[in-house]
Order: structure tokens, then sequence, then C-alpha cells
């Protein structure tokens, strides 16, 4: 068994570190808001961690800590205008934010531009990634059953009801959408200490989709649905290698077709993702009113 | 001048792409993120019309229009027709569209390559002109003239013909226009035939003008959109192409004056700013904000 760890070490590091980005999308998706910022906070988690470490030989805890702070800072100035736009609106922004993100660091010439840092101190273990993966899921866990968990499920089912009886609507997203930037900071933070290097085009609009790849795939309706979805997506290309080299095609477009149609046919058919699949198999339990979808 | 002319001529490549999203959006309410890919599939197909198969440009310009058409009927049927009247259609479309968009990408990528592809020397006439002090090329000229044929033709489809007119019922309110017996499925169907063959042809007069095509051209284009339809006003064509020119001559001369670095942080800019200022755009109406 360690033998067979220790040759998909770094399988299992990317699964939780997509875990942790699924989460992040998680966030925001659960209170009904999709956002795309999430590549452009995990960018600024990352910078912010490496050059923490490289250039002034900071403990890598503290730079965890500022990695995963300095996201959420600058989520909360963002999202108190953004998030009272309408949902399409909001996507909008924030694609919008995470290329201005992207561009900054590409123009900024103390990070190296487009070139990025390389050379970043190795200092994630796999420990620490899972770690870090299961503390985000007790989080989630604990707001899930909670008065806050409620009031986002309100939000999410609808808001401006949500609003009449009370509940501070515009904080808990803002809270939301702060948590999922942290997250995403973290994940940023964890990678680039595992790969030694961070590249602005690492986190362009193609990042910020996928993370919302797995959070929708493994489903959003259970806190622990999204982390399903990238471990899924992330194994789906290792298993289907050998297949994909047998049929002549190329393992970039292999996975990037695969993404898409897996995301097309959970969205068409599985609404509510991979995780609500045991649930809507036993077709013989007396059926519970259905609920109503996962995204709004 | 120069410098307007220059952005005059990218400009009304931005409103030819930026009037086909405005127009799914105004019909559906769904924001169409697999236009860029369209886009890009169709300067493929144009440049492996002219390239291998030695057309006309002039013959491979209504062919890959017209593919994208198709694949716009496609994209309906498959990501858009399924999830109508699921009361989260508003985000699942937004999403479904990503998915068509990925799977676009990969057959182009799987077809030809990651690498720039360009059209074969010549395979448009090309000589410069002088107007005053300022050089067009043929071109240029070109490409301009043919993007604003289109977008006339589309305005008058959309203001004179029973389509347009039926389109328009769809647009302002699905159930009625139902209830008055216009087969809305269809109508659907139809703009999306539209919106993508515009969006291609633009792909194809891009590829001519930059003389360029990889998989992920339609990225850049796809941002410049969005700017261009929220400065615009979601839904508005009128809106989009005067936002389209406007954004196309900002940038050229954002590019002169400051420096090419911050060419694409102009749109962006613009695009933080009409949302936080006036999120229904320039000529927009509807509400943007929920209740």
């Amino acid at each position: 068994m360690p033998d067979f760890l220790l040759a998909y070490q770094s399988l299992f590091a990317f699964i939780g570190i997509n875990g942790l980005l699924a989460l992040s999308v998680y966030c925001t998706l659960c209170c009904g808001q999709l956002s795309l910022a999430n590549a452009g906070f995990m960018a600024i988690g990352a910078y912010a961690g490496a050059i923490l470490t490289q250039n002034f030989h900071a403990p890598f805890g503290l730079a965890i800590l500022a990695g995963t702070i300095l996201p959420a800072v600058f989520a909360v100035p963002l999202g108190l205008p953004v998030l009272r736009l309408r949902g399409v609106f909001l996507a909008i922004a924030t694609i919008g934010f995470g290329e201005v993100v992207r561009l900054a660091f590409v123009n900024w010439d103390y990070t190296n531009g487009a070139l990025g840092l390389v050379a970043i101190p190795q200092k994630t273990g796999l420990w620490t990634i899972w770690l870090a993966l299961a503390f985000a899921l007790y989080v989630l866990g604990r707001i899930r059953g909670s008065r806050p968990g409620y009031a986002l499920e309100a939000i999410r089912e609808d808001e401006p009801a949500a609003r009449t009886m009370g509940i501070a609507t515009t904080r808990y997203k803002v809270s939301m959408f702060a948590l999922g930037a942290a997250l995403a900071g973290l994940a940023g933070v964890l990678e680039a200490h595992l790969t030694f290097m961070v590249a602005p085009n690492g986190y362009g609009f193609s990042r910020a989709v996928d993370m919302l790849v797995y959070a929708v795939v493994g489903g959003t309706t259970a806190f622990y649905g999204p982390v399903i979805g990238a471990a899924f997506l992330t194994l789906l290309p290792e298993l289907l290698r050998g297949g994909g080299q047998a049929l002549g095609l190329a393992p970039g477009p292999l996975r990037l077709f695969l993404n898409g149609a897996i995301l097309l046919a959970v969205i068409l058919f599985v609404p509510n993702g991979l995780a609500s699949l045991p649930a809507a198999m036993q077709i013989f339990r007396p059926r519970r009113p259905p609920r109503s979808a996962a995204l709004r | 001048m120069q410098q307007a002319i220059n952005g005059i001529f990218l400009g009304s490549i931005y409103a030819l792409f930026a009037v086909g999203y405005t127009l799914v959006f105004g019909v559906l309410d769904i924001l169409n993120l697999a236009h860029q890919a369209v886009f890009m599939l169709c300067a493929f197909a144009a440049l492996t019309l002219v390239g291998q198969w030695g057309m006309h440009i002039a013959l491979a310009l209504p062919l890959a229009a017209a593919l994208g058409g198709i694949l716009g009927l496609v994209l309906e049927r498959i990501a858009f027709r399924p999830l109508r009247g699921r009361s989260d259609s508003n985000i699942s479309g937004l999403i479904s569209s990503l998915a068509a968009a990925t799977i676009f990408e990969a057959i182009a990528l799987q077809l030809f390559g990651p690498d720039v592809s360009r059209f074969p020397f010549g395979s448009f006439p090309d000589r410069p002109l002088h107007l005053g002090h300022a050089t067009v090329s043929a071109l240029q000229l070109t490409i301009v003239a043919i993007s604003v044929a289109l977008m006339a033709i589309l305005t008058a489809l959309l203001r004179a013909t029973p389509l347009g007119r039926r389109i328009r019922a769809v647009a302002e309110n699905p159930r009625a226009a139902r209830i008055l017996g216009v087969d809305v499925d269809r109508i659907i169907a139809w703009s999306f035939f539209i919106s993508s063959a515009l969006g291609g042809a633009a792909g194809v007069l891009f590829g001519l003008a930059f003389n360029s095509v990889s998989p992920d051209v339609g990225r850049s284009i796809e941002l410049k959109g969005l700017a261009v339809i929220i400065l615009g006003g979601m839904g508005s064509v009128t809106g989009a192409v005067i936002a389209g020119f406007a954004i196309g001559i900002l940038e050229v001369f954002t590019v002169a004056r400051i420096g090419s670095s911050y060419r694409d942080a102009v749109s962006f800019a613009v695009l933080f700013l009409i949302l936080l200022v006036r999120p229904r755009g320039l000529l927009g109406q509807a509400a943007t904000r929920e209740a």
C-alpha cells in the first residue's frame, strides 16, 4: 500500500488541491451566485505565498496564512458592489475581475511578468493538502446545519423572500464570497509550493471554468459533492489515458472533451450532481416531494 | 486620423461578434458562452476551405458563416433546449454553454493543433489606399464594409420582416408570443442560427484581418464581446453596434497613447464601470437587479 501511495503521490496531491478549488466555487454557488473570480483569487494567494517564502524567507505557515487571508481582503470590496448584480451580470463581472488579476501579474515586473516566479521552495506535503481539505470540509459541514446555513439555503431558493424574512442577504453573500476567495487562495499557496512555480497563464479563464466544472459535476446540494467531482474528474484522464492512446487521440484535447461532455451530461440529466446519484437510485423508496434544482 | 480608422476597423469586428451575443441574450435571457467557440471554429473552417481546398475567400466566407449557423442550431438543440422551463435555466444555461464551448475547443485542438495557423499568402488581394494622410488597406475597408452590411441586414430583418417581428415578440414576452400563435421554439432556433452565423462571419473576418487563428483565439474576443454588450445594454442590437465601435476606437487610442500592455485593460475598465454605475448599459431596458 505505501508503494501505491508513493507512486500516485502527485495525483493524490492534485485531487486535494482541486477539491479545495471546487469547495471555493461551492461557497458562492450554495447561495445561488455564480462567480468565476476564483482563479483570480487563487493567483493572488499563490503569488502572495510565493513572494513571502522566496523573497522574504518567511515560514511556510505564515505564507499559508497570508495567501489565505489576502484574497479574502480583496474579495470584500469587490463583492459588495458586484454581488448586487443579477446572476449573469455577476458572472460577467467576475470573469472581468479574473482577467484583470491575470493582466496585472503579466504586467508586473516584480513578479517577472508573463514568465512568473520559478524555483519556489517545495514545502507542501501530501498531508498539508489533505489537512487543509479536511479543515475546509469541516467548516462547510458545520455551516450546513447551522442557522447561517439555513439562511444561505433560503437565499438560494428565493432571495427577495429571504430578505423579506429579515435575512441580511448581502452580508451572507459577501461572507461566502470572501470564504470562497480564501479557500481559492489557500489552494493557490499549496499548489505554488508543490509545483515550484506560478505563472499568470495558469490562472486564466479556463482555470476558473475547471473549478466550476468540478463543483457542478460533483453536485452542490451536499457540501462534500464538489470534492467528489474534483476527485472524479482528476482521476478520469489517468484512467482513460490508455484508451485515448489506443484511439490515437492526444491527451490534452481528450481531457478537454471529456470535461465538456461530462459537464453537459451532468447539467442535463443529473442537475444535482454525482453526489445526488445514490439518493436518486433508490427508486423503490416512497417518493419524497422533488427538491428544486441546485442552481438558480 | 490613422488611429480612428484602425479603431473603426477593429470595432466593426467587435460589433459584429457582440451583435450575435446580444441577440441570443435578448431572446432567451441566457448568456451563450459558446459564442466564442463558434467564432473560432468558423475561422478554422474558412482557413481550411481556402488553404487546403483552394477555395476563393469570397465563397469560403458565406460557407463558413453557414457552418456557424448550423453549429448554432446544434448548440441550441443540445445545450439550451433541454434546459428550457427549468427554474434555474439562467445559470444552468450558462454552464451548459461553457460545456459546449469546451467540447468545441477540444475538437479544434484535436483537428488543428494548438499552434497558430495562417491563411496562405495572397488569399486576399491587398493593396494600400491613401485617404488624406492616413493609409487604409483594401482588406480593412472590405472587412468594415462586410460587417457594416451584415449588421444593417440584421437590423432591417429585425425591424421589417415577419421573422424579425416574431423574434422581437419572443424577446419581449415568450408566453404572450406563444398565445398569439408564434412557434417560440422555432423562433429561438432561428435566433441561434442568425447569431452564430454572424459570430462565424466575425471569426472569418478576424482571421483574415490578423492572419492568425488558434484554438484559443476566441478567448480574448469573448471578453471584449462581454464588455461591448454590457456597455451597449444587454439585448440591445443597436447598443451593441455603437458600443463595439466605441470600444474598438478606445482600445486603439489606448495602445497609441499609453502602451500595448494596457490594451485589454480598457475593456475591463469599461465593463466594471458600467456594471457599477449603470448596469443596464447605454441602451438597455431590462432591470438588471433582482427584485
